[in-house]
């Protein structure tokens, strides 16, 4: 059986190089792909929604070929960009039902209604979405991405700009499509989303992939658990590894020597690395650069 | 998904943007108002300096074309904001073909330019313009101008496409708008600078005028010169358009 996404060495060039010779295999789940600005996730994610063409290699939805078999693909996939894609001077209704006519849908104000329900937004189905709030306008988007069956749901920072509760009702929707069967690759840049979302983390840089995992298997590449030191400002000052075990901290408690005076604020955690350590670890050179 | 073939979509997106012209309350005003105001302006301010009577017969086929070239400018807008604010990438990613939606900015536009023309021309006959024509003349002169809205329609899209923003599209549009006055549309061309005279006789927007002009209220009406650059821009700006269509599809 074919893959939902299927990538062999992807070349893509544009001033520079963005993606040199990229395999990923992608079987189900929730996918995030993680990477600092310029490391070639929307270049990827544009050549897997058939937007951009790659220089060399292969791109497959589904078995089907994004270059030569594209409006097969489309048939397949749902995708939502960075910015809400949404008509401004139409109501919520009114771009719901287009976008349901466009797909083809036979029923689509039904299947609008149907939407608008889930989104909590009936109450502002009638509105223009230029009255919209940052987060309402999100969360019609991703209706929106939402309205016809996908196999593959390609999501580029669902939640940018999004209150806590919007962003939690999102990341709800998200798993709801996935346990439904449907593959999601998410492209984001807080990594609190990927580990709330994920079964697998990809962390691209400079067009390769440098990690790939589960969030925990990452995080745990960046070492264990640290009892930590640090001044009055939170700053730290010293750190030892531990196993996280009682008799590991309370070993490492003794083996710091404290200077009366100007150790006397000193403040003491326990910090398991999280995926942001991990983050900063795999790409902090080219943050660097 | 099954997607909609190109009927279906192009149906689709003229509704949409019929609905934007119609929400779009201050477009809406400028693309009827202003050629009102600029007809009366025409007819009643300047008109009796430039010719003493009967210039209202004169001015209507200029002030006509003027509106198209202030109706069809929108489009370079809309077109613009689908481009640069993202709802173009989406429609890229549908299986539908997504050229289908700048098609429906045409036609929608084409469609508000003739009920704006409709209504100038209607607001004219009240002042006292009174063509000498018959049906078949009318109906050429209504030829004529959906032609000239098509194809200015259509060469706006393209700079709608390549424009950096929806206030450059705009900006771009402007200079376009300019053509008439060098044209026979407001004063005969024998009036102005020897040095001007070659440039306004064979620009696109005189025999357009002219014809017009003889279609309604008779003389000379170069029709095969009017047809030729009403073909030629249309032609010229869909060929643009198809390549540009595909090479944004690599940027």
């Amino acid at each position: 059986m074919s893959l939902p996404i299927e990538v062999t060495h992807l070349a893509k060039t544009y001033r520079e190089p963005v993606l040199t010779g990229l395999d990923l295999r992608i079987s189900g789940g929730v996918v995030a792909l993680l990477g600092a600005n310029g490391a070639g996730k929307t270049t990827l994610v544009s050549i897997l929604t058939t937007l951009v063409r790659p220089d060399s290699g292969t791109a497959r939805i589904c078995g089907h070929d994004v270059v030569r078999d594209r409006a097969a693909v489309r048939r397949r996939i749902a995708a939502t960009g960075q910015e809400a894609t949404l008509d401004d001077l139409l109501t919520g209704r009114e771009n719901l039902v287009m976008m349901a006519r466009l797909h083809g849908l036979s029923a689509p104000r039904e299947r609008a209604a149907e939407l608008l329900e889930q989104f909590d937004l009936t109450a502002a189905a009638g509105r223009v979405v230029g009255t919209y709030s940052g987060g309402m306008r999100r969360r019609l988007d991703l209706a929106a991405s939402l309205l016809a069956p996908a196999e593959v749901l390609f999501l580029d920072e669902p939640t940018t700009g999004l209150d806590p509760i919007s962003r939690r009702q999102v990341w709800e929707d998200v798993r709801e499509r996935a346990k439904a069967g449907t593959t999601v690759l998410l492209t984001t840049q807080t990594l609190d989303e990927a580990e709330a979302l994920a079964d697998r983390v990809v962390v691209l840089r400079q067009g390769q992939i440098v990690a790939d995992g589960t969030a925990a298997s990452l995080a745990a590449r960046v070492g264990g658990p640290r009892l930590v030191f640090c001044d009055a400002d939170g700053q730290e000052v010293h750190s030892i590894d531990t196993d996280g075990s009682a008799a590991a901290v309370a070993s490492a408690l003794r083996s710091w020597t404290l200077q009366p005076g100007s150790d006397d604020a000193l403040r003491v955690n326990l910090r398991t690395p999280t995926l942001d350590d991990a983050f900063v670890a795999l790409t902090g050179e080219e943050v660097a650069a | 998904m099954s997607g909609v073939g190109v009927g279906r979509a192009s149906s689709v997106f003229i509704g949409r943007s019929l609905r934007h012209s119609l929400r779009d309350g201050e477009g809406l005003l400028m693309a009827i108002a202003l050629p009102v105001i600029m007809l009366l302006m025409f007819t009643f301010v300047f008109g009796g300096a430039i010719q003493a009577e009967g210039y209202v017969d004169f001015v209507v086929p200029g002030v006509i074309l003027v509106c198209a070239g202030f109706g069809a400018s929108s489009v370079a807008v809309s077109v613009n904001r689908d481009i640069t604010r993202g709802a173009m990438r989406r429609f890229r990613t549908m299986p539908i073909p997504s050229a289908t939606a700048l098609s429906g900015h045409v036609v929608a536009s084409v469609i508000r330019n003739l009920v704006a023309t409709a209504i100038v021309v209607a607001v004219a006959i009240g002042i006292g313009f009174r063509p000498t024509t018959d049906p078949l003349a009318w109906l050429g002169a209504l030829l004529l101008v959906t032609g000239w809205i098509l194809a200015i329609t259509t060469l706006f899209a393209f700079l709608g496409m390549v424009s950096s923003s929806p206030e450059a599209a705009n900006g771009y549009g402007f200079a376009l708008l300019f053509l008439p006055y060098l044209s026979s549309a407001f004063v005969p061309i024998e009036t102005m600078p020897a040095i001007l005279q070659p440039i306004a006789r064979h620009q696109p927007v005189n025999p357009l005028v002219e014809s017009i002009r003889g279609l309604l209220v008779g003389g000379e009406a170069p029709l095969s010169a009017s047809i030729t650059w009403c073909v030629g821009i249309t032609t010229v700006a869909l060929v643009l358009i198809v390549w540009r269509f595909g090479r944004d599809r690599d940027r």
